[in-house]
């Protein structure tokens, strides 16, 4: 699914981090760790076809196969959950939309509020929705950027469901103990 | 038709956005306003049609820079073109439904603009209504694209007009002197290389 050998990133003279492999195998879990600014976000984005490396050789999947999740939940806060969905079920190509959008809300408990605008919501909601927003397309590589960020009980229950579903995963996290159990490989950024 | 229904929902996004966050169409309508009427008074008695139309120019000019710094709001902010660029869709539907909104957006303004330059100078003819959609046509197709090349850049508040005002020179010299075929080849040859470049401004770095 992913393969990389020597992936190194610079931004002008600065190093980001250098000699990076991955062997990531479909349905395997590479879990990214390290302090901030260590590299983990842009090793995700150049993983999730957002950043090109600036050396290496890099094998990933196609545009279509990945589900990234940043920092942001990658939502537009004056649209409602069913508007955002359904905008980008149309530009994923997401064959029955409504059902697949329907689906997804109700699975992350926003059904209730899916014509209330993205703005009204709290951080946890919004992270719920992006979390939608990455499975829409019902992709077989997820990139996730902190996804426990700002998520309450449930919605780490949710989080942990989609973790164990057996999809290929590659998550940053400061919190490695919630999903060191599910690591096929680790990637330790001093 | 894909390509066509990919750009109309972009578009329709950017309009429904502005509909509920009513942040750019009010300040580019005051600012249009409020430039006429600073002309209007700046402007001696007795100077002629054609000066008179090259502040309709700056004033229009300067309103779409306005409109153009706030078209990528959204996408800035909310880090918004991760989510776009991922997408199995060609990249050009986004500049292309930007484009048409930001086309709505001036055609809002100069709905307002152009009678209050009638009021305040010497009345419109068809001429220079056909002058000022043309170049609506090249300022949207244009500014979209340097709006993009902007976001990404670290001085986009000044990055914006720099790379875009040199641009709009040749549509202010075909406004003024409503060159109308001079502003149809512009939009033809500006919107085209706007279209085909757009892939390389969004492409990963």
């Amino acid at each position: 699914m992913i393969e990389a050998r020597g992936l190194a990133k610079r931004f002008g003279d600065r190093r980001v981090f250098a000699g990076v492999d991955v062997d990531l195998e479909d349905g395997g879990f590479l879990l990214v760790t390290g302090a901030n600014g260590s590299g983990k976000t842009t090793l995700l984005r150049i993983l999730a076809r957002l950043a090109a490396p600036t050396a290496g050789e890099l094998r990933l999947p196609a545009r279509e196969t990945i589900g990234y999740l940043g920092h942001e939940p990658l939502v537009y806060r004056e649209l409602t959950p069913l508007e955002n969905l359904t905008l980008f079920g149309r530009l994923y190509r997401v064959p029955e939309r409504g059902e697949r959008v329907g689906m997804l809300l109700e699975r992350f408990g926003l059904w209730e509020v899916r014509r209330e605008r993205v703005s009204t919501f709290s951080r946890g909601m919004q992270q719920r929705l992006g979390l939608c927003r990455v499975l829409l397309h019902d992709p077989s590589l997820l990139v996730l950027d902190e996804p426990a960020n700002a998520l309450d009980a449930r919605g780490l229950e949710l989080l942990d469901e989609l973790l164990a579903e057996g999809r290929t995963c590659v998550v940053a996290t400061h919190e490695p103990e919630r999903v060191e159990r599910l690591a096929t490989q680790r990637l330790a950024f001093a | 038709m894909t390509y066509l229904k990919d750009s109309a929902a972009l578009a329709r996004k950017d309009l429904l956005l502005e509909l509920r966050a009513k942040e750019t169409l009010p300040s580019m309508l005051l600012f249009v306003i409020a430039a006429l009427t600073i002309f209007h008074f700046a402007l001696p008695h007795g100077t002629g049609d054609v000066a008179a139309r090259g502040l309709l120019w700056s004033a229009l000019i300067f309103t779409a820079l306005l409109g153009l710094t706030r078209a990528f709001v959204a996408e800035r902010e909310q880090g918004m073109f991760d989510a776009l660029v991922l997408a199995p869709c060609d990249r050009s539907t986004i500049w292309l439904g930007k484009t048409i909104a930001v086309l709505a957006f001036l055609v809002a303004a100069e709905l307002v603009a152009l009678p209050a330059f009638a009021v305040f100078f010497t009345g419109l003819d068809g001429r220079t209504v056909a002058a000022v959609a043309l170049a609506d046509v090249g300022i949207a197709a244009v500014g979209t694209l340097f709006g993009a090349m902007a976001v990404a850049g670290r001085a986009r508040e000044l990055l914006l007009p720099l790379l875009f005002l040199p641009m709009a020179i040749p549509i202010v010299v075909g406004g003024v002197g409503e060159y109308l075929w001079f502003l149809v080849l512009y939009d033809a040859i500006f919107a085209l290389l706007s279209w085909a470049s757009f892939e390389y401004v969004v492409a990963e770095a």
